[in-house]
């Protein structure tokens, strides 16, 4: 087994890069848009339905599914890449953008209404008091769109997307458990090495109260 | 002292001209008026849901009327633009509402930094206002969490009087504190009142507190205004909605 990766390692670091690439790239591109998003939805009582709703609609299409409805688009079907990130940024959506309006949402409403009463702007009370006492539920959001992104990104091989899931695929198409878990042990400590980078961060903006 | 005319021609700091206030159809405040004069510590009284916090809010336009005008400065807070307006006047609350992720001193530095005040006259001015209030320097650098109510307080009154507002409202300020730290406040406001001579609007419905620390006092019940009395004419009125707030304290023999 040991062997088995010491051998295959350089192709097991390539799509681990891959694999982080492609996370990477989505959940960049869901923080800017659920981040701001999430922001306006604190703002617009009426947006709240339609733009949470639809991002948990976004949530329950099967990651397979997704991919597949995906591909015949125009401009995202000619590269798997492309598609796969878009998919996993769809899928991102809904923790951060919900984990960041309700990071606003949580601050006391006392402290809101200090921060008016002495005259501080809605961009200064977002700003200054709002997105920093809400950024420990935010990075929570973020946290759980990144180790939820890394094991879907596992099925973005199946469209030719690259990522550890090619191992995974190759492995059950050839009945070869080493191969399976060459691409699953390696996911598995992405996940986890996420959850405590992410999770210790959150840890330190924490505001004791 | 005498009943203040509620209508009479002087020219108050605040003047509320016939302001009713409802929120979806409900009347919470109606027709009321009243002025508040430069340098007087004007009380809000009543129970909860009397509307005394809406017409505090009506002065800073946190709430706008829905009849009626509220002048601030001669000027009404329709006319006003709402930041200006709320940066040069005070705003005390209950448990203070100071902001948890800062310092003692960055809470005290708001409004200043809000207005870009240089860094040297910000922080030379945070140690004045420490001092004025009673804090010790060596709180500066303390998170709201670290300090006592008494001393949350005490931040929360600095940081209402740093930009030098010539109004302060007050909510409720010491409604949160235990007795003894309340009564060793209330001793503080008052001199440092003497000093200072703000035109001071708070809200309490502790009678005793309205008699220590008003000069006249604004009687609210369900969100009337019932009228506003100087604080011996309050005290010994024979109308029989002032009696309820008063004889409790009576039979208590006086303790203020």
């Amino acid at each position: 087994m040991i062997d088995f990766f010491i051998h295959n390692r350089g192709q097991i670091l390539t799509l681990t890069l891959e694999h982080m690439w492609l996370v990477g790239v989505a959940i960049g591109i869901a923080i800017l848009i659920g981040v701001p998003l999430g922001i306006l939805v604190s703002r617009k009582k009426w947006l709240r339905k339609p733009v949470l709703g639809g991002t948990n609609v976004l949530q329950t299409i099967p990651s397979l599914a997704l991919f597949g409805f995906l591909l015949p688009a125009p401009w995202l079907g000619e590269r798997a890449d492309r598609l796969a990130i878009v998919a996993l940024v769809l899928y991102a959506l809904l923790p951060i953008v919900r984990n960041t309006y309700t990071g606003i949402m949580s601050v006391d409403p006392l402290v809101r209404e200090a921060a008016l009463g002495m005259g501080m702007t809605d961009g200064e009370l977002l700003r200054r008091v709002e997105l920093p006492l809400g950024i420990p539920f935010i990075l929570a959001g973020i946290r759980i769109a990144t180790v939820t992104a890394i094991g879907v990104a596992t099925i973005a091989a199946a469209i030719g997307a690259g990522g550890l899931g090619e191992l995974i695929f190759r492995g059950v198409a050839m009945v070869n458990d080493q191969l399976i878990l060459a691409g699953a042990i390696p996911a598995a400590l992405l996940a986890i090495g996420a959850d405590l980078l992410l999770g210790a961060l959150e840890a330190r903006l924490r505001v004791p109260r | 002292m005498s009943t203040s005319d509620a209508r009479s021609n002087s020219q108050g700091v605040i003047q509320f001209r016939d302001v009713s206030f409802s929120v979806a159809e409900q009347r919470i405040l109606s027709e009321v008026s009243f002025s508040v004069e430069s340098g007087e510590t004007l009380i809000l009284l009543g129970r909860s849901g009397s509307g005394k916090t809406t017409a505090l809010k009506l002065i800073n336009r946190l709430l706008a009327p829905t009849y009626g005008q509220v002048l601030v400065g001669g000027r009404s807070t329709s006319e006003w633009d709402a930041i200006k307006l709320r940066r040069s006047i005070g705003w005390v609350i209950q448990e203070s509402g100071l902001f948890p992720h800062y310092t003692v001193e960055k809470n005290i530095a708001v409004v200043p930094q809000l207005e870009h005040w240089p860094v040297e006259r910000v922080q030379s001015r945070v140690t004045e206002l420490m001092q004025l209030v009673g804090l010790d320097p060596s709180l500066r650098a303390r998170y709201p969490h670290q300090l006592s109510g008494g001393q949350r307080q005490r931040v929360g009154v600095a940081r209402a009087l740093a930009a030098d507002p010539q109004i302060l409202l007050m909510d409720e300020p010491f409604g949160a504190l235990d007795p003894i730290t309340r009564a060793e406040l209330r001793k503080e406001f008052l001199k440092l009142q003497q000093r200072l001579s703000k035109t001071v609007v708070m809200v309490t419905h502790d009678v005793r507190e309205a008699l220590l620390l008003g000069s006249r006092i604004a009687l609210f019940e369900a969100g009337r205004l019932i009228g506003v009395f100087g604080k011996e004419e309050f005290a010994a009125s024979a109308d029989a909605q002032i009696r309820q707030y008063v004889d409790p304290i009576r039979e208590a023999a006086l303790p203020v």
